[in-house]
């Protein structure tokens, strides 16, 4: 694979494997998220809805992501190898993208245990709520990577993100909710496709004006 | 320093609105539902259209400096945004107040414009946030730029995930006839709106030229030094 | 041919001007010193040659693509988790350098990092990794080279292994060097530039 495909997936890869040696975030956004669910768990009074249970799953997702973003750069950081990597790459959006792998895959692993975790605390998943997850994920990882390569720059960094992400996550949580709770999903699952498209679009241009000083 | 259009804004303003709110307060007739509390809208849409204007002009102006790399529009971009961010508060406590005194409640999830206002707030708010976090420079005035163009694009997502939101959030209801305008009260809508337009362009070119101002100073003092 | 042209160039930091109206014309092949005390603007300078700042004011030229150039800073710019055959994989991915491999292998071997190589950064000590970080600017053979204090943690086998690289490239490239040490270079200098 040549060219900028073929950065994104050295980037990505090289994401993963810094990931694969340390062994810090995934285990540590399992673990969040689980016990999240079970706070949950004892935060809803028994006659709760399956329908507030699923808000708090969305809830779980968005704050775990939190986790994921925070330690976005922190490997580029340390060093400064943001630096090199900005040198060195023809198209700086390929670092955008592929740290947006990266922390797809991570929220997926993340999830591959919360979403079977929330079934089994809770109420069964139906398909539209993972594909609302899916979906969701995309636009969380997009928005996401961004303010997180933002956040580091700044002095106040981790307290940073959240309060930059927050406000824009909002339609996502929007989306994903109701495409759980709602009869009809498939115009929640649209707008969580289009808010996709056009925030990752968005980012993926913005990235290289994020990263210069 | 072309400075004429700052101080013919603010005695155009205080003219325009001046006039506008007398003309909302005694010429305009009453609403047949809300009666005199209706008046409130006089003063609480033109605000709230007004602050979007201002987000839109952030917007642009962070527009230019990602596309001409001119530090120059940085603090243009940052003034609109805090413009902006004003009447914003202004739009949610006015819209707070009109909606004690038509229902009795502080607030109310189903006033969209409202929901609309605190989402845009908590964002840009963390605008500010990011502002005083970093460092001055390119890199600040470009973050700060990129941001703000996601604010503007966000306005209407937003907007729409409020409106899909409705269908679950399952808000108590309080319907207001969206005024049905005679043309009367069109009029005066349209003459308290240029009134708050041109007090955002007063405000913005007062706090422009002051910014600027400390700029020049401080770089005269360099200078001296 | 000019390399780099810059007049007036400044470059401030928030209230501090740490460059200011600096000219400076280096052509094609020159290897310039920069010294001056700590603090004096010396890797601000190499940091705007770069293109890794932009000037708050004046002019700045560079006649060499981004790709063309090296640059080594006070930190290595490597990820301290991966071994240094990693970081020399993914920068010669990303610089696109032919024959990625063997020219790893032979500035691993001439800057005697080949032993070592599969072992993470963070156990190297600080000459390893300055050594490995001269590496990774040479890797893709660039035409401008700017070196940030190159000499410094770096012990007698590894400075000696320098002045020889240096010495190589004197002519062929242009290079920007800053230093404490300004006799080791001034040999091969064709410019000698005091800053503060």
């Amino acid at each position: 694979m040549s060219g900028y495909l073929g950065d994104v997936a050295a980037l990505a890869r090289t994401s993963l494997l810094l990931e694969l040696r340390s062994r810090d975030t995934v285990p540590a956004m399992v673990l969040f998220v689980v016990s999240a669910l079970v706070v949950f768990r004892f935060s809803l009074p028994a006659d709760a809805s399956d329908l507030a249970a699923l808000g708090l799953l969305w809830i779980a997702i968005v704050f775990t992501a939190i986790l994921a973003l925070t330690r976005a750069f922190v490997a580029e950081r340390e060093g400064r190898v943001l630096d090199g990597l900005v040198l060195a790459t023809a198209d700086r959006s390929a670092i955008w993208l592929g740290k947006v792998v990266g922390v797809l895959a991570f929220l997926v692993l993340a999830e591959l245990v919360a979403l079977p975790a929330f079934a089994l605390f809770f109420t069964p998943l139906g398909w539209e709520t993972v594909a609302a997850v899916a979906l969701a994920n995309v636009g969380i990882a997009a928005v996401g990577t961004l303010l997180a390569a933002m956040a580091a720059a700044s002095r106040a960094r981790e307290l940073l993100l959240p309060l930059l992400f927050l406000p824009l996550v909002i339609p996502i949580v929007v989306g994903g909710v109701g495409a759980s709770v709602e009869p009809d999903p498939s115009r929640y699952l649209a707008f969580l496709g289009l808010y996709d498209l056009i925030f990752a679009i968005l980012a993926w241009a913005s990235f290289d004006y994020v990263v210069a000083e | 320093m072309r400075n004429s259009a700052g101080p013919a804004a603010a005695l155009g303003a205080l003219v325009v609105l001046g006039v506008g709110l007398g003309l909302a307060l005694f010429w305009a007739p009453e609403d047949a539902d809300q009666g005199f509390s209706q008046k409130i809208f006089y003063v609480h849409v033109p605000i709230a259209l007004t602050a979007y204007a201002c987000f839109g002009w952030g917007a642009w102006k962070a527009l230019r400096l990602l596309w001409t790399r001119d530090g120059r529009y940085d603090l243009e971009s940052y003034t609109a945004v805090h413009m902006g961010t004003i009447f914003g508060v202004l739009t949610l406590v006015t819209g707070s107040l009109w909606a004690k005194v038509s229902w009795g409640i502080w607030w109310s999830w189903s006033e969209r414009q409202l929901v609309l206002f605190l989402v845009l707030f908590l964002f840009y708010s963390a605008y500010f946030m990011l502002r005083y976090s970093t460092d001055p420079g390119p890199r600040r005035a470009n973050m700060s730029a990129v941001y703000a163009l996601f604010g503007v694009v966000l306005i209407p997502v937003s907007f729409l995930a409020i409106r899909l939101a409705e269908n679950f959030i399952h808000p108590v209801v309080f319907t207001r006839d969206g005024p049905q305008m005679a043309g009367s009260m069109f009029f005066v809508f349209c003459v308290c709106l240029a009134g708050m337009l041109l007090l955002a362009v007063a405000l913005y070119q007062a706090e422009l030229t002051g910014k600027r101002l400390d700029e020049r100073l401080r770089e005269l003092r360099e200078a001296l030094a | 041919m000019t390399a780099i042209r810059a007049r007036a160039l400044e470059r401030r930091f928030g209230e501090k001007r740490v460059l200011a109206g600096l000219d400076l014309d280096v052509p094609a092949g020159g290897f310039v010193a920069v010294t001056g005390p700590n603090g004096s603007g010396k890797s601000t300078l190499l940091a705007l040659l770069a293109g890794l700042l932009t000037p708050t004011g004046g002019e700045l030229e560079i006649a060499v693509e981004r790709a063309e150039v090296g640059y080594l800073a006070h930190e290595p710019l490597v990820y301290r988790e991966l071994s240094a055959l990693e970081n020399l994989e993914l920068y010669g991915r990303l610089y696109r350098v032919p024959e990625r491999r063997e020219r790893i292998g032979m500035l691993l071997e001439r800057y005697g990092l080949w032993e070592a190589r599969h072992e993470r950064v963070s156990a190297y000590s600080r000459g390893m990794a300055q050594r490995l970080a001269l590496c990774r600017t040479l890797l893709h053979d660039p035409r401008l080279v700017l070196l940030d204090e190159p000499y410094s943690a770096l012990d007698a086998d590894g400075a000696r292994l320098l002045d020889a690289e240096l010495a190589a490239l004197a002519g062929e490239r242009t290079l920007v060097v800053s230093t404490h040490d300004p006799e080791r270079v001034r040999p091969l200098a064709t410019e000698e530039l005091t800053l503060g």
